[in-house]
């Protein structure tokens, strides 16, 4: 048997409600987010870098895993929306304690929190979230997943395809190309969702055989093990994160090996596109997964990255505080 | 306490009995089907008009989470849960805190039971000390204490040596191994079935192969030793195949499957819904059709409920953190019913009651799950048309949680007599 499953971050009218994944989100609402964080981008020219979009809600960052980068864009973009924000770094206080994963979330919201950034180690915790919101009548508080295990991040991947979309134009002409550790990354699965979506007709993933997951082919992704072929002809290049822990295991035998293979140096580069972008959601590993010379050449765009990821970040939030339940 | 069923579809399929007619009950046996006894006279008198008559249900893995866990169940709270369900026999694993590796331990598990005066419980004992995989078990005294088999529950053994000493063991005093094939290795951590489902959801993977190196392994230890070997909760289709293979060279091995794995697969688990968290996990599409044709073919002999009690603190969170596994005892019979209406045969009530009466008491060694004359008179009473909502309040059971929670299912028992005494009625 098979049950419908509603999808917990879309309304009864088909509207934003919490934004947990870009999978099985419609390709209008992507645009729509898309939209509007351009409309934001100038924000942060300007000399009072503040809308009073979100005045009088409260923001709350709750972060279960570290991540200062992440936690302070939202931060930042909350900040220009004119909301408060709470930052909670749950991993030092009430975890630690013992209280579980919604009792935090029920005493939060007892505080009349109006939004969720959530970040957490383990793959549907925002979900679990989201749900016990709604049957506990909260169905006001908002959820934004800001990176669940290896599950999704969906607020890079916008920030990703607005990068694209900047330096692109148009999507239903593009190569893209994944490169690195796809098995646990959540950025990756959410590019994917993205790019499927928004209508790329080539998405690659490029990696050894260890860092691949079954079942890349029925979300539309051709896979390469060897980096030179996987490059050939690309558009765009989004490398990733290689974490520490997993550069010398059961995984890979070796950074250096791993550079050797699957590093992306200017030599490699050549052999996309001419006009091809290099991304990297950060922190980046200079000499393990991307040279020097190619993280700070032309072709980068891994600032711009971060800078559009505030618009980016402000657009989702400004679009869910405004949805109805 | 002398009781005449009268006028029910009795279903015995131990003795291949379908039809309406009485079923006399007498001192705690079976005294008669169709004419009563010679100077029988009822104390009580049931009507059973419209209901099947079947042997009580023999379920052959039912966690009652004594001793130690009694803040997830009890055993007043699933022996009731038992018979509600129509179960008479239950099989329970030795996974309980102390685990069931001393005699004592045991006894008093079979006492409490006794003085409970419900369902039949019959122990797993542990095969090793602890679960540990290191230390044989005082394996015939705890088969004097009352153990059925013997079993590592979820906990593989690392060394195959001391499995292979096990075996042997086992099979010098003729006792049965019961194992959850899965490698130690391969799929340790994993929460959901390798597949494009947990690729999309982040979720780690217990891939197939974890069942079938371990089925290779177990097998070449059973041509080695010639120990009988129950196997339980197959999950894939490609286990089933090397079950199938084994049967047909001879060796001496059953198997049962989680009634769960009839008819779920990993999409029900959608927006990581922790209900349909389950040890082995739920499988896909292609291996539950092979787990409902191999049920039809004989190369699955036993539906068990799983039944594993789990508290709200450890579903309630995020899928891999979730304790896995779902409350099945009053759920069984209505997902057999559940799978003969998937099957429309004629004969498909009998051959599905088969799986969870005759051949499940045949695997655990029991004198149960039949309707012969003088065998112990533990029936059920069920109407298979009657509809029940799944729900919390509906449930005996500590255990409220299953991927069923808001489903009508079909099948609602009325009766359960267990040694001649009504134990539940509705």
């Amino acid at each position: 048997m098979s049950k419908i499953f509603l999808n917990p971050q879309l309304n009864k009218h088909g509207e934003l409600l919490h934004l947990l994944s870009i999978e099985g989100l419609p390709k209008a609402i992507l645009n729509h987010i898309l939209d509007t964080a351009s409309s934001f981008v100038s924000i942060s020219d300007r000399e009072v870098k503040k809308v009073p979009l979100m005045r009088g809600k409260s923001v709350f960052n709750l972060f279960f895993e570290n991540s200062t980068r992440t936690r302070t864009t939202f931060e930042i973009a909350a900040k220009r929306l004119s909301a408060d924000v709470i930052n909670l770094n749950i991993q030092a206080s009430s975890a630690s304690k013992g209280e579980s994963l919604l009792d935090t979330i029920d005493n939060l919201s007892a505080m009349h929190a109006d939004m969720f950034v959530v970040r957490h180690a383990q793959s549907g915790a925002p979900y679990l979230i989201a749900k016990h919101l709604i049957e506990t009548g909260q169905s006001h508080v908002r959820v934004v997943n800001a990176g669940d295990g290896r599950h999704a991040h969906p607020t890079q991947g916008l920030l990703d395809m607005y990068t694209i979309r900047h330096y692109k134009k148009d999507f239903t002409n593009l190569r893209v190309a994944i490169v690195g550790d796809i098995l646990h990354s959540r950025v990756a699965r959410s590019d994917i969702h993205a790019l499927t979506t928004l209508g790329v007709p080539e998405v690659r993933a490029i990696g050894p055989h260890t860092l691949l997951p079954g079942g890349l082919e029925q979300m539309g992704v051709r896979t390469f093990t060897n980096m030179d072929e996987g490059l050939k002809d690309v558009d765009v290049i989004i490398m990733l994160r290689l974490q520490n822990e997993r550069m010398s295991g059961a995984l890979l035998p070796s950074a250096q090996e791993y550079f050797k293979s699957y590093g992306l140096t200017p030599e490699r580069l050549a052999l996309a596109k001419p006009d091809a972008i290099v991304m990297h959601p950060g922190p980046m590993n200079r000499g393990v997964e991307i040279d020097s010379a190619v993280a700070d050449g032309s072709q980068a765009v891994i600032l711009p990255q971060v800078t559009f990821g505030i618009a980016v970040r402000m657009a989702v939030m400004s679009i869910l505080a405004g949805t109805h339940a | 306490m002398k009781h005449h069923i009268k006028n029910g579809r009795v279903i015995d399929p131990a003795n291949g009995i379908d039809q309406v007619t009485d079923l006399f009950i007498a001192d705690g046996v079976i005294a008669a089907i169709g004419a009563a006894p010679g100077g029988f006279v009822a104390d009580n008198m049931i009507d059973a008009s419209g209901l099947v008559v079947a042997p009580g249900l023999v379920d052959l893995s039912a966690r009652l989470r004594e001793p130690g866990y009694e803040y997830k169940a009890t055993l007043e709270s699933e022996m009731q849960a038992a018979v509600q369900g129509g179960v008479t026999t239950l099989v329970c694993p030795p996974d309980t805190d102390p685990v069931l590796d001393e005699p004592g331990l045991v006894e008093m598990l079979k006492h409490r039971a006794r003085i409970l005066d419900g369902a039949n419980v019959h122990p797993l004992g542990a095969l090793t000390m602890g679960l540990k995989g290191q230390a044989l078990t005082e394996m015939a005294e705890l088969t004097e204490a009352g153990c059925i088999g013997f079993a590592q529950a979820e906990e593989p053994i690392l060394d195959t040596t001391v499995l292979l000493r096990a075996m042997q063991y086992a099979k010098t005093f003729g006792y049965t191994v019961w194992l959850r094939p899965q490698d130690a290795h391969i799929g340790r951590g994993g929460v959901a079935h390798s597949g494009p489902l947990a690729s999309r959801l982040g979720l780690s993977g217990v891939p197939v192969m974890s069942e079938t190196i371990a089925l290779h392994t177990i097998f070449e230890l059973m041509r080695a030793t010639g120990a009988r070997v129950h196997l339980c909760r197959i999950s894939s289709s490609a286990g089933l195949a090397l079950i199938a293979a084994a049967k047909k060279e001879g060796l001496p091995v059953t198997c049962d499957v989680g009634a769960h794995h009839l008819h779920l697969t990993d999409a029900d688990i959608g927006f990581f819904d922790s209900n349909a968290r389950f040890t082995p996990p739920l499988r896909g599409q292609r291996d539950r059709e092979a787990i409902r044709a191999s049920l039809l073919d004989g190369t699955i002999d036993a539906i068990c409920s799983d039944h594993t009690p789990v508290d709200d603190d450890e579903k309630l969170l995020p899928f891999a953190e979730a304790s896995p596994g779902a409350t099945g005892l009053e759920l069984l019979l209505s997902l057999v019913l559940k799978w003969t209406e998937d099957e429309h045969g004629g004969d498909a009530l009998p051959r599905a009651l088969a799986k969870v009466t005759s051949s499940a008491a045949r695997i655990a060694g029991l004198p149960a799950g039949t309707l012969s004359v003088g065998a112990a008179a533990d029936v059920v009473l069920f109407d298979p048309n009657a509809r029940w909502k799944v729900e919390r309040r509906a449930l005996a059971s500590q255990g409220k949680h299953t991927p069923f929670l808001g489903y009508e299912l079909a099948g609602q028992v009325r009766a359960t007599v267990v040694r001649g005494r009504v134990a539940f009625q509705r």
